[in-house]
């Protein structure tokens, strides 16, 4: 599973909205395989930090680096719109937190699905509706429901058919924005189960903005800490967790509510 | 001893730094050395609070370690990156911990299962392998497909068991494999230990139950030494 180089190497990446500091002086590598959680309050620079990483907001300074499958590692932040563009739609995924800002609501699950594939040049009606079906019911939607509007879904399988349409073009690297959120606790676990799956079958790499500990340790193989657009602390999840080594850190674990 | 050790502990210190309480920091061990082979079974005693978890959660990698240094199959733990930790996790270093943690809703099946499906196995013969080891454990066949979050305390800690034992980990950590469980149920789990130690696996483990740790171990440390003085 590990490559000759991170799949994707972040090294000072700093982005200030006027005085105030939204992400500074970032750097890690993601490897193959690897999933990183994000972890801190609201208004920690987590999710400044994911945009600037996916490419929806341009950080002041900084490299974003990705190895690329044609031409090695690359850093996107220098490339052109319309091959940024493209990696987006290929190698990489981002999972909303709000499946509303990740789907076409007007369109069928059938639709959302294929359209993503015919983004990367597939033109074949019926090999994109079965690759469609394939993928809803490897996110557990029943095969009768594609021809439904998101809209008719509830909040859960919604969010599975994001991930749904995200990873059927076989991305290798996947954002995920607080992807349980807002979402029953039953249904979190069932979401929780199919991530953990899928990263494990495909082999994904992903990074996770969540301020579920819970989630993190579950789904996260190393985790970064973050507090006023600062990463204070670093490591493996479990070690992170059990052994925090940073005041915020050691705040945040003991101030867990154990259920 | 037979062959190079696998665990290898050398001056290892630890100490908690409260942040949240005054910035108190609480030394708790320091010059900790010991040594594990392969074939061996070594019980780490000592009274409660003396540090025979904390030396356990340092060679697993989740507590860092402050000075020193701890290889496990030749690979040092100190200062590790986190994918060195989980690969030496994948393939060669096994833990049966005291608490399952699991995503609820997964059957335990899938949970027995899924170490060796993250070593790439098939998902059949994982399955296979996964059931065989909770037939052995006891666990009635009607419970495979249930989460084992529903499960009694006995029934989770063998599920665990199972967990910790379906893939042959050539070194393995083991906390109270024998709490909470029955007579039938405690033969079957140091049966499960005695076989890997036959097999040449290097296990170190804290065992309360003192027969048991007569019966398995194969030489016991006392954490008591590295204790720092209060």
């Amino acid at each position: 599973m590990t490559g000759a180089h991170p799949l994707l190497s972040v090294r000072d990446l700093t982005k200030s909205y006027g005085t105030r500091r939204g992400c500074a002086d970032v750097a890690f590598d993601l490897w193959p395989g690897e999933v990183m959680g994000i972890v801190g309050e609201s208004g920690s620079g987590k999710s400044t930090l994911l945009g600037c990483l996916a490419g929806h907001i341009p950080p002041d300074t900084g490299r974003v680096v990705f190895d690329t499958r044609a031409e090695g590692p690359r850093d996107v932040l220098a490339m052109a719109e319309p091959e940024r563009r493209m990696l987006a739609r290929t190698d990489w995924a981002f999972v909303h937190q709000n499946p509303r800002d990740g789907l076409r609501m007007g369109v069928s699950a059938g639709g959302n699905v294929g359209e993503r594939l015919m983004a990367v040049g597939a033109r074949h009606y019926g090999q994109i509706r079965a690759q469609a079906v394939d993928w809803l019911g490897r996110v557990e939607i029943a095969a009768d429901r594609i021809d439904d509007k998101p809209r008719q879904f509830s909040g859960g399988m919604q969010q599975r058919l994001q991930i749904a349409r995200n990873l059927v073009t076989g991305p290798r690297l996947v954002f995920m924005d607080e992807p349980t959120g807002g979402l029953d606790v039953s249904v979190q676990a069932r979401l929780l189960d199919l991530l953990r799956g899928l990263v494990r079958q495909m082999g994904l790499s992903a990074v996770i903005v969540t301020h579920d500990l819970a989630v993190v340790r579950l789904l996260a193989d190393r985790l970064m800490v973050m507090k006023d657009g600062l990463v204070v602390e670093q490591g493996l999840t479990d070690q992170v967790l059990d052994d925090p080594q940073h005041p915020y850190t050691q705040l945040l674990v003991s101030s867990v509510l154990q259920a | 001893m037979t062959g190079a050790a696998m665990i290898v502990v050398r001056d290892v210190a630890k100490r908690f730094t409260l942040h949240n309480q005054g910035g108190a920091v609480l030394e708790v061990m320091a010059a900790a050395s010991l040594r594990v082979g392969p074939g061996e079974c070594v019980g780490l005693v000592g009274a409660s609070g003396a540090g025979k978890s904390t030396l356990m959660r340092m060679i697993w990698g989740n507590y860092r370690i402050d000075a020193g240094s701890i290889r496990v199959a030749g690979v040092e733990l100190a200062g590790a990156e986190p994918r060195q930790v989980i690969a030496l996790r994948r393939a060669t270093l096994g833990h049966v911990s005291q608490f399952l943690r699991v995503v609820p809703r997964v059957p335990a099946l899938d949970v027995v299962a899924e170490p060796l499906l993250s070593l790439g196995m098939d998902q059949d013969r994982a399955r296979a392998q996964a059931a065989a080891l909770l037939a052995r454990l006891n666990i009635p066949e009607r419970l495979w497909p249930l989460s084992p979050t529903t499960f009694s305390g006995g029934e989770q800690q063998r599920v665990n068991i199972a967990r910790g034992f379906v893939h042959p980990w050539p070194v393995l950590l083991l906390d109270e494999p024998t709490a909470s469980l029955d007579a039938a149920n405690r033969e079957v789990v140091l049966s499960l230990i005695e076989e890997a130690r036959t097999r040449g696996a290097a296990i170190l483990g804290i065992f309360h139950d003192e027969a048991a740790r007569a019966r398995v171990c194969t030489r016991l440390v006392d954490v008591s030494g590295f204790a720092v003085a209060a």
